[in-house]
């Protein structure tokens, strides 16, 4: 289990001491060969808990350090096109600080131990922010601050959480200790008040991470201005991560007893998300500020699924898969758009389908897939959810979910197909960033697997979404 | 007996006074390396006053005649309720801090108006600071006083100051303490000593207390100088009952009081020396200040 | 000892104040850098028999470095590059933010004493402090224009989530709490190459400038 954390941060030292430009990027690819191999190994070994019950393959990451894995192997892919296409950037920073990030998420999807948990995630902000600040413009500059900022602030109000929390636990009969299962096993021992109020802080600053509304002021700037593989590594991978962490502070939550007052507060948040996201999406003129936004949609979505628990939880789990890789997609597709068009306004891309014939279509497919329309697999997540909802006698749950769902489908659907139809003829050009193999094949790999999770559904990958609901519980 | 010796301590009262103002300008000398006017300057320069005539502008009215008069009388009727040496005040009533305050508020409404009377807008434009200030020190000094009875459980400043002090330093230190900085703060402010104002100073754009009384002359100034020499020593008195917390009684309680007195006066003078005036639109901030750390040790008593 | 102690909790609160209402860069350094130091000793003054010398020692010794020193001199780097010596008035005035401070420190103090604590106090103030100066370091960050306070800021939010910490160092894993320090040395080190490119791109640190992206 350690290997695959510690073989991505050793190939970042090898980036950040390696002086050819050219060859850093097969860091990348080696790191996460390297990781996917050694997440296969975890899948079909399962192995005993690590380093004292602090890592375990537990289900919830069974969800989403696979995935994780899939979308960084496929975006080192893409990075070998992408970085040979920018030599006039240095990209050291670049390919260590990727490396860095993969070892971070793969130690919060492992962590058993808040502790720890906490750690990892702030080393996420700490290494990406630099990273948005990739192509030196003004814009993203401050971009990169806003990030850094908000999320160090969140992040800082998530430890104060996290010490109210191991408060919680001091008390006679407690457990005294940050680690998941102990926490678990107290149950009604844990001090009500302190976890209530440790909640709180832990939602607003895992919140903030994954970019629920309203604590999501960061997201549109981050991810409007970072390079589009990092944005497909942010909206996919972090808020993923990120995701399961608060999938896990609730777990305890509904061991201590605590689990009505946990539940209206992600519903609440998760509708709110959407909401904010349906009201922003309308009318936007620029497609990845678009994006930054449908992931917040997709953040609230799956609160919304973790605070209505049962089979709407299980929902939720493979709506993260699907969320994640559908994502990839459309960032590295509109990496592509914004290379080849030099611009991300929708009043200057248009026609993509045809200039760029394998991106634009992606994009397209992308956007379907992430609003939800059959065959794709997010269709059949969100669909679980909704289905939970109803069940569980939730109606004008239901019926505000279907309200936002169409509302984003409307908007976005307007800005993308102004951008993908048309004739390209007239809009600004950069001849050199056409599509090629390297920038190309991943995005398609990635909407591949969104597909054939649509249409096929192992009964293996289906056992472990539902067990990663029962493991939160409640 | 009690009340023969707090008519005793009331005639140390209205002679002791200035010599505050001689030893700060003493201090501030020293601290500069010159040698410095002597100690009693002060009472050398009222009796030069008092033998003077008075000249009064044409356009001023019985008001600014009445100013100087109203602001004396009202600061020393608030010596009567404030206590000194080691003894209670000659007056003491439940609430009479209240009383305290307000009369000093009286002396200041009397020398404001004597300035506006001039009809000249460079007083006025003193006075206009001189309120605003006022108006942000008066919760500091309140709460201070709050503080002061909630620890000691008196709402009277006798009480206040008496033998309950002791016990509540015991017991209430931080809180106390952070009284006193409040009221020393207030204390710089309301007698218009730097870092709030600047004594010395003759310039438009610095001067507050100053200007008020920029076109008294005579006996009328002499007036006022005493008044802002009571004004001194009663918030010395206060500081220093509070820091002190008196117990000692009698002769020697006398002398440990106008010990205290002197260094009260000579910290006004080190900090005179050694700090510059604030900015205008600072002093509000600093006032704010100090009305926060009062309230923070009202806080702390509460819990 | 429990005085020492007690004038200490005041001490950082006192500053909490200073910091919310100075608008001279240098003296909020120092101020923060002062608070630091401060905490830096807190372990120390509540360490019982209970506790082992040597973890208690390493901490402190490390906040101090981190807090008191590397982080101060860091920032004071940063105002040096950027040439700034004071900051503009903030989005909530001085004044204003003082007085919400001290009903953030109020209600602190309200709020502590309507939770009971599940183990027994170490002292009275730990909680009351920690909460106002982990509010006073949000107002900083929310109401600031110039981003070294708003760093500041965070800062000092930091350091009230370590006063927090200080109830829990009985059972802590050592490595969590340096995990923690490294964490902030880390972010803030980050934000400070961040802050001087900001400077060489914007020639300021005003964020007002930053107001470029927006819906």
């Amino acid at each position: 289990m350690l290997f695959v954390i510690l073989a991505p941060l050793a190939l970042a030292a090898v980036a950040f001491a390696a002086p050819s430009q050219v060859r850093r990027p097969l860091a990348l690819l080696v790191g996460g060969l390297l990781h996917l191999a050694g997440v296969a190994f975890l899948w079909v070994t399962r192995p005993a808990p690590a380093l004292g019950g602090w890592l375990e393959f537990d289900p919830l990451a069974r969800v989403v350090l696979p995935m994780t894995s899939v979308l960084f192997a496929v975006c080192a892919v893409y990075a070998q096109g992408y970085l040979k296409r920018r030599p006039d950037r240095d990209n050291r920073i670049f390919v260590g600080g990727l490396l860095v990030l993969l070892s971070a998420m793969t130690v919060v999807a492992l962590s058993q131990h808040l502790g720890l948990l906490w750690v990892a995630i702030e080393l996420t902000t700490l290494s990406t922010a630099p990273l948005i600040y990739f192509d030196k413009t003004a814009r993203s500059l401050e971009a990169a601050w806003k990030y850094l900022l908000v999320c160090s602030l969140g992040i800082a109000l998530a430890l104060l959480g996290t010490f109210f929390f191991a408060l919680a636990g001091a008390g006679p009969g407690g457990p005294r200790s940050l680690l998941l299962a102990d926490l678990t096993r107290a149950g009604a021992a844990l001090s009500s008040p302190w976890i209530r109020a440790g909640f709180v802080f832990l939602l607003v600053g895992y919140g903030t991470k994954m970019g629920l509304a309203p604590l999501h002021s960061w997201k549109p700037d981050a991810y409007g201005e970072a390079p589009g593989i990092l944005g497909a590594l942010l909206a996919g991978g972090v808020t993923s991560v990120g995701f399961i962490s608060l999938a896990r502070v609730v777990r305890v939550c509904h061991a201590a007893g605590e689990s009505a007052f946990a539940r209206d507060a992600l519903v609440g948040l998760g509708l709110l998300s959407m909401a904010l996201a349906a009201v922003f999406m309308i009318g936007q003129r620029d497609f990845k500020r678009m994006l930054a936004y449908s992931s917040v949609e997709h953040m609230g979505i799956l609160t919304l699924g973790l605070g209505l628990g049962g089979a709407a939880a299980a929902g939720a789990m493979f709506h993260t898969v699907n969320n994640g890789l559908t994502k990839g997609v459309l960032f590295l597709a509109a990496g592509n758009l914004h290379r080849s068009y030099g611009s991300k306004r929708v009043d200057d891309v248009r026609g993509a389908a045809r200039r760029l014939p394998i991106s634009g279509p992606l994009f397209l497919a992308g956007f379907l897939a992430i609003t939800g329309s059959p065959p794709f697999s997010p269709f059949f997540s969100e669909f679980a959810i909704l289905n939970g909802a109803l069940g569980g006698g939730r109606y004008v749950v239901g019926a505000l979910f279907l309200v936002f769902l169409s509302i984003i489908f409307v908007g976005m659907g307007a800005t993308v197909l102004k951008i993908v139809q048309g004739d390209p003829a007239g809009a600004p050009e950069v001849k050199a960033h056409g599509d090629s193999w390297l920038t190309a094949a991943p995005p398609l790999v990635l909407m591949a697997l969104v597909l054939l999770l649509g249409l096929f559904l192992p009964q293996g990958l289906k056992s472990v979404f539902d067990a990663a609901a029962a493991r939160v519980g409640g | 007996m009690t009340i023969l010796l707090s008519l005793a301590y009331l005639a140390l009262f209205l002679v002791v006074p200035p010599l505050l103002p001689g030893v700060v300008n003493r201090v501030k000398s020293r601290l500069a390396g010159r040698q410095g006017p002597p100690v009693w300057q002060l009472y050398a320069d009222l009796a030069r006053l008092a033998r003077k005539g008075a000249v009064y502008s044409r356009t001023t009215t019985w008001v600014f005649r009445a100013g100087p008069v109203v602001g004396l009388a009202a600061v020393a009727t608030a010596g009567l309720v404030m206590a000194f040496g080691g003894a209670p005040a000659a007056l003491s009533f439940a609430g009479d801090f209240v009383l305290f305050a307000y009369l000093l508020g009286l002396a200041r409404f009397a020398t404001v108006l004597a300035a506006l009377d001039t009809g000249s807008s460079f007083e006025g434009m003193g006075a206009a600071r001189e309120v605003t200030f006022s108006s942000l020190a008066e919760p500091a000094l309140f709460l201070c006083l709050m503080t002061l009875a909630r620890a000691t459980g008196s709402i009277s400043l006798t009480g206040m100051l008496g033998p309950a002090l002791p016990l509540a330093w015991g017991h209430a230190a931080p809180a106390l303490l952070l009284c006193a900085i409040a009221l020393f703060v207030v204390a710089l402010a309301e007698n218009a000593r730097i870092p709030v104002d600047d004594p010395n100073t003759h310039l438009e754009l610095t001067m507050i207390h100053e200007v008020m009384v920029l076109d008294h002359s005579g006996p009328d100034l002499a007036l006022i100088l005493y008044g802002a020499s009571l004004k001194l020593f009663l918030f010395g008195a206060l500081f220093v009952r509070l820091i002190l917390g008196f117990s000692v009684q009698g002769a020697a309680g006398v002398l440990v009081f106008l010990a205290g007195l002197v260094g009260f006066a000579a910290l006004v003078g080190i900090i005179e020396s050694t700090m510059a005036r604030l900015r205008l639109v600072r002093v509000p901030q600093l006032l704010v200040g100090a009305s926060v750390l009062s309230a923070f040790g009202l806080v702390l008593l509460l819990r | 000892m429990s005085a020492w102690t007690e004038m200490v909790f005041i001490l950082v609160v006192v500053l909490d104040f200073f910091l919310l209402a100075s608008s001279r860069l240098r003296a909020v350094i120092r101020a923060a850098a002062a608070q630091g130091a401060l905490l830096a000793v807190l372990p120390l003054l509540l360490a019982t028999h209970a506790t082992e010398l040597g973890h208690v020692l390493a901490l402190s010794i490390g906040a101090f470095v981190v807090k008191g020193v590397v982080i101060p001199w860091l920032l004071m780097w940063a105002i040096r590059e950027a040439a700034i010596r004071r900051e503009v008035e903030p989005i909530v005035g001085f004044i204003p933010s003082l007085i919400l401070g001290g009903v953030g420190v109020a209600l602190a103090f309200a709020f502590s004493s309507a939770m009971p604590l599940p183990i027994p106090e170490k002292h009275a103030f730990i909680v009351p402090t920690a909460l106002s100066t982990v509010w006073t370091g949000l107002l900083l960050v929310v109401s600031r224009r110039k981003a070294v306070t708003q760093v500041i800021g965070f800062l000092v939010l930091e350091n009230g989530v370590f006063v927090f910490g200080l109830l829990l160092s009985d059972f802590m894993p050592t490595m969590v709490e340096a995990g923690v320090l490294l964490d902030l040395f880390a972010a803030v080190f980050v934000m400070g190459i961040v802050m001087f490119h900001i400077n060489r791109e914007f020639s300021s640190l005003d964020t007002e400038k930053l107001s470029a992206l927006k819906d």
